[in-house]
């Protein structure tokens, strides 16, 4: 006998969605997070795309402790002194299940826990998983502080993933996999953000900035609009950043002293420092997802996208719960839980939204990696191109084919052909 | 601006395990591995003076894992994430 038919390591999204789902299917499920609560160690940039909760809770937006709908997308190409934007405001495009919102995890999570825990699991804070226990092969519940048995345990532990690591389902990981994140949260009164953010009551903004935020990098930086502050931060891979001559710290003071930047922020209060890793490398740094009594979900699994103009992690992190707690029920109903029972987990997976989306976008963290130009190239050549359209000095002017021309020698136009069709086909 | 990461760290909540540091470097360290360390940590903890040499203090680490990433091997002697309850905790997160 077990002391727990499911133990879940780990507070944050997939954890906390398999502790819900198991829960409510009236399997005894016990969750361990090592903060004094869940979602005291959880960090993200701060957007969510509902469809994989909506599933799950329908209508969750309307009592989550959601912060802003995302109604206006941009996009800037920096360099140290411009910025090119683009800007897509379509307010009524998106529904239940095709929205996004802004969110702040330390509410968030709590609010699921919470959630998990009327649905019937229990969860336990402050206590640090250090190792688990293996047994004939099989992963047999953890060892923290005390042994606790389980038929499956369930790792969500994060994308240090410690413990996938010490079962060798996964590999180190690489610094051109990973990037890091740093990130304040900024208070502003709620009118001001609608005003500087040109969005209405309960709307915000979503805003990725590229080039010179990652001091030319792979990296980029961003900003999202909270109900009374914005989140806003600079991301690096840790390759990028460790052949680079300025700090992390340092690039986040920089991007906020932009002045693009700068006036966004005025009189605004910092309220939180924070930082966070993010598996980056799509579906090549996706280790082994299960082995007899054990899976691995959420980033702990490598379970991210970033395509430099949409950054999902949270919906992969909750669709992962989802697969994993079918995979278990169905072990559970069998009453078998070694490794050929649990591979229901990696078919569930391959079926769902996940895997083929990490599929589809195998290529494109190698092409960001490969292209250097889309951080340190395009953003001087789009503000040059900009100069040239839009200043007016009383110089002879120029057709425009030549001031097109001229901006784009730096770069080469057929660098830029061949970077675009590598792109594409990447996407 | 040249950044302040103390005045940052200042603002966050941490309880610091006085009695257990979870991260030891190496004695000694590599410097060009130790420099790497010092440009990607969010912290700033990794400090490189002319007086002292490589510095490092685990009081306000964020327990992101950058460090452990990039110099698991060369700079550290050990990671591990800070006892239950212990290190930072988010507000806002």
């Amino acid at each position: 006998m077990s002391d727990f038919e499911t133990i879940i390591v780990g507070g944050g999204l997939a954890g906390l969605t398999t502790a819900y789902l198991l829960a409510k299917e009236g399997v005894e499920t016990l969750l361990i997070e090592r903060g004094n609560f869940a979602g005291a160690k959880n960090v993200s940039g701060g957007r969510i795309y509902s469809h994989s909760l909506e599933k799950i809770i329908p209508g969750f937006a309307k009592e989550a402790p959601l912060e802003r709908r995302i109604t206006r997308e941009k996009i800037s190409l920096m360099t140290a002194d411009s910025a090119v934007t683009a800007d897509y405001f379509a307010p009524a495009s998106s529904g239940p299940g095709r929205d996004s919102y802004s969110v702040l995890r330390v509410d968030f999570d709590q609010w699921l826990a919470a959630k998990a825990e009327e649905a019937g699991a229990q969860i336990v804070t402050g206590i640090r998983v250090d190792d688990l226990l293996l047994r004939g092969g099989k992963v047999r519940g953890v060892a923290a502080g005390d042994e606790m048995t389980a038929d499956v345990t369930v790792l969500a532990d994060g994308v240090n993933a410690l413990l996938a690591r010490k079962l060798g389902l996964r590999a180190k990981l690489s610094p051109a996999q990973v990037a890091v994140g740093v990130k304040e949260v900024i208070e502003l009164p709620a009118a001001v953000i609608e005003d500087r953010f040109q969005c209405g009551g309960g709307e915000g903004t979503a805003w990725l900035f590229a080039g010179r935020p990652s001091g030319g990098k792979v990296g980029g930086a961003f900003l999202y609009t909270n109900k009374e502050s914005v989140s806003l931060g600079v991301v690096c891979t840790l390759n990028g950043l460790t052949a680079g001559v300025t700090t992390l710290p340092q690039l986040l003071e920089d991007f906020k002293g932009h002045p693009a930047v700068a006036p966004l922020l005025a009189g605004g209060k910092t309220v939180e420092y924070s930082a966070h890793l993010v598996p980056e490398g799509g579906l090549d740094m996706v280790p082994r997802l299960f082995t007899g009594g054990a899976l691995v979900v959420g980033d702990a699994a490598g379970f991210c996208l970033n395509l430099g103009y949409t950054v999902r992690g949270m919906d992969f992190a909750i669709g992962s719960g989802d697969c994993a707690a079918r995979a278990i029920l169905q072990a559970r109903q069998a009453g078998d839980y070694g490794a050929e029972a649990l591979s229901a987990y990696q078919n569930v997976l391959n079926d769902s939204f996940i895997m083929r989306d990490l599929k589809l976008y195998r290529k494109f963290p190698h092409f960001m990696e490969k292209t250097p130009r889309i951080f340190s190239g395009y953003p001087e050549m789009a503000g040059n191109l900009m100069a040239q359209l839009f200043i007016v000095d009383g110089e002879p002017s120029q057709p425009l084919y030549k001031k097109v021309g001229s901006s784009l020698k730096e770069v080469g136009a057929l660098n830029l052909m061949l970077d675009g069709m590598k792109g594409m086909r990447s996407l | 601006m040249s950044v302040n990461v103390e005045e940052k760290l200042g603002i966050d909540k941490f309880r610091v395990d006085e009695n257990n540091a979870h991260i030891y470097i190496k004695n000694d360290p590599d410097l060009a591995e130790f420099y790497k360390l010092h440009l990607a940590c969010p912290a700033g903890l990794y400090k490189i003076d002319d007086k002292y040499g490589c510095r490092f203090d685990y009081a306000g680490c964020l327990e992101c894992g950058t460090c452990r990433v990039v110099g698991g091997e060369t700079v550290l002697a050990k990671w591990e994430f800070p006892n239950g309850g212990m290190g930072v905790e988010f507000r806002y997160g």
